[in-house]
């Protein structure tokens, strides 16, 4: 009558990768508090992309909700890796900016907003190509004028990853979780295989692309902070305590030397093995020492 | 194109600051120098190809892992010398980044070694930098492309470029451009003609609305010592308008062409304002 069943958690776990961005967005706030932002009943899109035939969409790929995460006011904004592989155009990247310059001002005014980045983005929407590079550019500016008051979080789930432009306003986050399912790069596997040729990098070669660009890998080497399995439940509550903890004593992005010695140490005549920088740059950084590893 | 990639860049930079060599420690593809320009003492930087970079795939020009981290080291430098050294800094000190880089370095070891984040510590030295009110001046000289220019410029709050058609400011050079959006590159330059985002001719970058000032200058390729007079001017000019400026890059959308060309950024900031105030 009785069978013990055994269900591992995993399979009754809430997918965060199969939710779409704004899902996403919604399941890490506080329930009840928050609110969208120029949504998809706005119709504020790209005016670029109907002039070259290519169906544009009502929100731009970009999510912004407005509340609370932990009972601190919270601007959450997401990226749809569904639209136009995550890319950031004109209006997406002015959504993104302006967000993080009003938590930057009310920050400023005695109400601390943190921000929460979930980035699935291959970085520049090429048909918006100029408005694009700028606009990540700008989203880099607003991300440090915050990040002097209130801890900026990044959350790459997967499974379009974080490539291109967008890498580098990742590195510039207070702290960054990754599932193992995601990849974070500057120049994404197809990129340096066309580039630099198939000996360089053969973007056919998953074990490869995850061996370099992985969470796993991302944070044993301590270029990124949590390794959280998929599961909607685990990456909110890293996403409090990380909001609870506020800023980082130093940001990584700060720490040059560190780094320039790190690469001055590298053999360069051959490809480097990614295994060897999990000994001998992994755990050494002064970021986040705290609750490194997978959380189960 | 007329010559390399990074010679240009080589070229004024040695006929700006009157030196052509690394700072110690510093390897051959990153130019430093301190010299005087108008009433300041400026930092000058600059990337150029090394042919013998220990990364193979850095040796062109392009933007990699030394080079990120000695401009972020050597801009940082000139941030924390204003806070030692004066206790008010009454004028922080210009940096100007002269730009010709045709991109990020594309290898493996580069990929391996997380060159996403050397980028965004260069990137971070500069627009750490502005905001502390140093002019940081971008004098787009040659090609600006994709993560090299995120990387080495693009944090600047004036840019200045030359009026030249071997100027390139772009997202991605074009071949690479026109095969990810599977395009020709016919095609490509067809729609740039219609399209300025895309276009990869410095006169529709300027219709952007980003850009401080296109300057025009005789025969960019070899720096005459009235062109150089005249590029020094320009520069004392930028200067002195970024310390009577925001130390933010604000100044991309309120000039009047980003108004016109950057309608669909002054709406979404708008609508963004407006909703934040009553949630």
């Amino acid at each position: 009558m009785s069978y013990p069943t055994v269900i591992p958690e995993f399979v009754l776990r809430q997918s965060f990768i199969e939710l779409d961005a704004r899902a996403r967005a919604q399941s890490l706030m506080d329930p009840g508090s928050w609110r969208e932002l120029v949504g998809p009943f706005d119709r504020i899109e790209s005016p670029w992309l109907p002039e070259q035939g290519i169906a544009p969409q009502f929100d731009d790929g970009c999510v912004v909700l407005k509340g609370a995460i932990a009972g601190k006011a919270a601007v959450v904004i997401a990226l749809e890796g569904g639209f136009q592989a995550g890319s950031m155009g004109e209006v997406s990247g002015a959504k993104m900016a302006a967000a993080l310059d009003l938590a930057t001002r009310d920050s400023q005014n005695g109400k601390t907003t943190v921000a929460v980045l979930l980035l699935e983005t291959g970085g520049v929407r090429l048909q918006e190509a100029n408005l694009g590079l700028n606009a990540i550019a700008e989203v880099m500016a607003s991300i440090l004028a915050l990040r002097q008051h209130a801890p900026v979080i990044t959350v790459i789930a997967g499974t379009v990853g974080c490539f291109g432009g967008m890498a580098l306003a990742a590195g510039l986050s207070s702290y960054i979780v990754m599932t193992p399912e995601a990849r974070l790069g500057l120049n994404g596997p197809e990129v340096i295989e066309q580039e630099s040729g198939i000996e360089e990098f053969d973007s056919s070669d998953r074990a490869l692309i995850w061996a370099i660009n992985g969470g796993e890998q991302r944070v044993a080497m301590g270029v990124a902070d949590e390794l959280v399995l998929d599961d909607a439940q685990k990456i909110a509550a890293i996403v409090r305590s990380h909001v609870e903890a506020g800023l980082p004593a130093v940001h990584r992005s700060q720490q040059v030397d560190l780094y320039r010695e790190r690469i001055r140490a590298l053999d360069t005549s051959r490809q480097i093995d990614p295994l060897t920088l999990r000994e001998t740059w992994g755990g050494k950084t002064t970021v986040s020492k705290t609750r490194k590893g997978v959380t189960r | 194109m007329s010559i390399q990639v990074g010679l240009r860049g080589k070229a004024w930079f040695e006929a700006l600051t009157g030196k052509n060599s690394p700072m110690a420690g510093d390897p051959d593809s990153v130019l430093t120098a301190d010299v005087k320009i108008g009433e300041d003492t400026a930092r000058f930087l600059c990337v150029v190809p090394n042919p013998q970079a220990r990364f193979p795939c850095a040796r062109r020009g392009e933007v990699g892992l030394e080079e990120a981290y000695t401009l972020a080291a050597r801009v940082n430098e000139v941030i924390e010398q204003n806070t030692s050294a004066d206790k008010q800094p009454i004028s922080a000190r210009p940096i100007i980044a002269i730009v010709d880089v045709k991109s990020q370095a594309y290898g493996r070891r580069e990929e391996t070694a997380a060159i996403f984040l050397a980028c965004a510590t260069a990137a971070e030295a500069y627009a750490s930098a502005r905001m502390k009110g140093h002019p940081v001046i971008t004098l787009v000289v040659g090609q600006a492309i994709s993560g090299g220019f995120l990387t080495h410029g693009y944090q600047a709050n004036r840019i200045l470029a030359f009026d030249d058609s071997d100027v390139v400011i772009h997202a991605m050079h074009k071949e690479a451009a026109a095969r990810i959006t599977l395009r020709t590159v016919a095609e490509l330059d067809r729609l740039g003609h219609e399209i300025a985002p895309l276009s990869y001719d410095v006169r529709d970058y300027a219709k952007l609305g980003l850009l401080h000032k296109l300057l025009h200058v005789e025969d960019p390729d070899k720096p005459a010592r009235a062109t150089v007079a005249q590029v020094q001017k320009e520069l004392i000019d930028a200067v002195a308008d970024a310390r009577a400026g925001s130390t933010d890059l604000g100044n991309r959308l309120t000039s009047n062409a980003a108004r016109e060309t950057r309608k669909a950024s002054v709406a979404a900031r708008a609508h963004i304002e407006e909703q934040w105030m009553k949630a």
